[in-house]
């Protein structure tokens, strides 16, 4: 929870907000993520779920499914082969949903960029995506950054208003 | 009495194809296995790869030789000290290039840890695939004193871009033979401790003796290399057998599989001789160590590589098995054609053969010991 | 066995049917040949190279000519030999599949990335690159296609402006 929102807690345990902020403080606090290796990325990923780095104290969980999971990260090179699948398995995951793209293959085709000829340049031309994560590969503490941002971005939201 | 019918076509079973991946936790990346079961059983599986195509022969085609070292260091994402390390001994190959003696030393510790690393990994994650969640936790623990070690050492944690052709980029940082040795004495207890932990559990022995046992014969014919042919007891290792850099000064054994819990070449054989190679590895390390001679690490590092037209075949054992560069070259700065020889590529294509007729959770056993990685596979 | 004993022993088991190439320790063999060369290789028991290594196919630029680079190893024997065999486009290499297994996933990279055609392999297909994949990638006049089911595949990067 927010400290602001914490302080504000001085008495009789009340504490007057609008009902989009409960909403996304639980969401923004409990983002399981799909388990979604694709490359080298994929294992900067593992390593950030390990011990040292435990992306579990910010409430991100892995799952092996995308009907269980609220963020997508797509870590590693996307290649055309692939393109239909990663975005087969967005369609999947149930809203809302946000993806975090992370390294520079998912960003823009990384490396391959150039000579790639099966490389996808982006997940962007296939998904939408919420936070780029910079980095071939982005360290642990990039991806948490990242998903510390993708927080932000939630906050902001207004689920209960109609979307335009 | 009226005769009971009963509908006989209930009880018959029929064969059914099951996809598995590409997006599947246990399949360790983007691989899809087409598998055709009756009941539980399999009667064939069909690998289908590609999902992680990343053009690295084209590229090879378009960059010069000094240019390709990022892109050897993507192939094997677990092992990227090892790529470096093979396509570096095929360009020296080709230009005939002398190295200081410190440059052969500093690889060797190198890559040494870097085995390692990776076999790390691959028992980690193989004991997931088993379902015991802990080993993963204890190896990712361990593997992350490596990470720290190789980060004091070029700045990166996974893809490094350190070994060159002609020698390494920096010379070793302060202090980092004493950190190594600190390493490996906290490191080798910790083997044991693994092992209490896995290879001699009873529900991991019951998963994996006498499970997918892989003969010696079939292994050779289908090119399967490194531990997983080391598994069924052929002794066979380039670090012995063809030594490259300096591997010919060391003492050390090479782990072969005994079938201690059931059969010579069975899941746990592959999965125990990792084990005992990491104690191997800190062997090597430890008297590489000690031996490391002063010197320039920079000096044969050639300006600009210009091999003469011909053409090298360069063989490398990594922590995956016989990787092979051929390397054609035109005269010219980029070369004519790369084509790498990927040991996971034909690890990977034993897969049909040795896992046929065991259970799908078999098959997840099977795969997680042939230790594969995706990046090498598809290139 | 060196090289030159190897060179020697075929020599003296399929007489003319293979050559050196100028300044290599390379076997060339024709297409032709192939098939007996490779048989006798597997099963000799002098030579008995029971490890194929690698197939590296390559283009050597002139739009016609390919070849398939055959790297071999003995475990038993400990020695290595490398053995190629040219064609040009449109004839077939006699697959050794049937010889070693290995053979089977090497022979479909060489046709999927360079368009090399074996005859008798079991499932001559596309192997990294999907079915519909059209033209191989590792000839020298590939040009990239510019869109993949709907999806761009571009050089530049104009359309991010």
């Amino acid at each position: 929870m927010d400290a602001s929102l914490l302080e504000r807690f001085d008495k009789d345990n009340i504490v007057v907000e609008k009902l989009d902020t409960l909403i996304n403080w639980s969401r923004a606090n409990s983002q399981w993520y799909f388990q979604f290796g694709l490359a080298c990325c994929a294992i900067e990923m593992m390593a950030a779920a390990a011990p040292r780095h435990d992306l579990e104290r910010f409430g991100a969980m892995p799952r092996a499914t995308p009907r269980q999971s609220d963020v997508m990260i797509v870590a590693g090179t996307v290649t055309l082969k692939m393109a239909e699948r990663v975005k087969r398995l967005y369609e999947q995951m149930s809203d809302p949903k946000y993806v975090i793209s992370m390294g520079s293959c998912s960003n823009s085709g990384g490396p391959y960029w150039q000579y790639g000829y099966h490389v996808l340049k982006g997940v962007d031309l296939v998904v939408p995506v919420d936070v780029y994560v910079p980095g071939c590969p982005p360290r642990p503490e990039a991806l948490l950054q990242g998903l510390l941002e993708l927080q932000k971005k939630i906050k902001t939201e207004t689920p209960l208003r109609k979307q335009a | 009495m009226e005769e009971q019918t009963i509908d006989k076509t209930v009880f018959e079973t029929g064969e059914m194809v099951l996809n598995m991946g590409p997006q599947h936790p246990s399949t360790h990346g983007v691989l899809r296995l087409k598998i055709h079961t009756d009941g539980e059983i399999v009667s064939k599986i069909e690998p289908v790869i590609g999902y992680l195509h990343r053009c690295f022969e084209k590229h090879c085609e378009k960059l010069s030789y000094e240019q390709i070292v990022p892109f050897t260091d993507r192939c094997d994402y677990l092992a990227s000290m090892h790529m470096d390390h093979a396509y570096s001994i095929a360009v020296e190959k080709l230009l005939d290039v002398e190295l200081p003696e410190r440059v052969e030393y500093i690889r060797v510790i190198i890559a040494e840890l870097q085995r390692i690393a990776s076999h790390l990994v691959a028992l980690g994650t193989f004991g997931l695939d088993v379902g015991a969640i802990t080993p993963f936790t204890w190896a990712i623990r361990d593997r992350e004193r490596v990470l720290d070690l190789f980060e004091a050492l070029c700045g990166a944690r996974l893809l490094y871009n350190y070994i060159w052709p002609g020698g390494v980029s920096h010379d070793l940082p302060p202090k980092f033979v004493d950190r190594t040795l600190e390493f490996l004495d906290y490191f080798d207890p910790q083997i044991d401790e693994f092992n209490n932990l896995l290879s001699t559990n009873k529900i991991f022995i019951e998963r994996t003796a006498d499970v997918g046992v892989l003969p010696p014969e079939v292994g050779i014919n289908f090119g399967v290399t490194g531990p997983s042919l080391r598994g069924s007891g052929v002794d066979f290792d380039l670090r012995k057998n063809e030594p490259y850099s300096i591997y010919d000064k060391f003492d050390f054994d090479v782990p072969l599989g005994e079938g201690t819990m059931g059969t010579i070449g069975d899941t746990w054989d592959r999965y125990y001789v990792r084990v005992l190679e990491m104690r191997e590895s800190a062997k090597i390390i430890r008297q590489a160590c000690a031996q490391l001679p002063d010197g320039d690490v920079g000096e044969a590092i050639p300006k600009k590589v210009r091999p003469a037209v011909g053409e090298v075949y360069g063989r490398y054992e990594s922590a995956r098995g016989d990787v092979g560069f051929y390397i054609i070259s035109n005269g010219k700065n980029i070369p004519l054609r790369v084509k790498m020889r990927s040991p996971a590529f034909c690890n990977l294509s034993v897969l049909g053969e040795i896992a046929e007729g065991w259970m799908i959770s078999d098959v997840i056993a099977i795969l997680g010991s042939l230790d594969i990685v995706l990046g090498e596979i598809d290139r | 066995m060196t090289f030159a004993e190897i060179v020697k022993f075929i020599e003296t088991k399929a007489p003319g049917r293979s050559s050196i190439i100028e300044g290599k320790e390379v076997v060339l063999v024709s297409p032709a040949d192939w098939s007996e060369i490779s048989t006798l290789l597997k099963n000799e028991s002098e030579v008995d190279f029971d490890y194929l290594m690698c197939i590296s196919s390559y283009d050597k630029g002139d739009n016609k000519t390919f070849g398939a680079a055959y790297n071999f190893y003995s475990i038993k024997r400990q020695h290595y030999l490398e053995v190629r065999v040219e064609t040009e486009d449109g004839t077939t290499i006699p697959s050794v599949t049937n010889l070693w297994k290995t053979a089977d996933w090497h022979e479909r990279e060489a046709y999927d990335m360079m368009g090399l055609q074996f005859e008798g392999h079991p499932d001559l297909k596309r192997i990294l690159l999907s079915e519909d994949w059209e033209g191989y990638p590792l000839r020298k006049d590939y040009k990239e296609p510019d869109y993949y089911h709907g999806i761009p595949v571009p050089k530049d990067k104009s359309y991010w402006e």
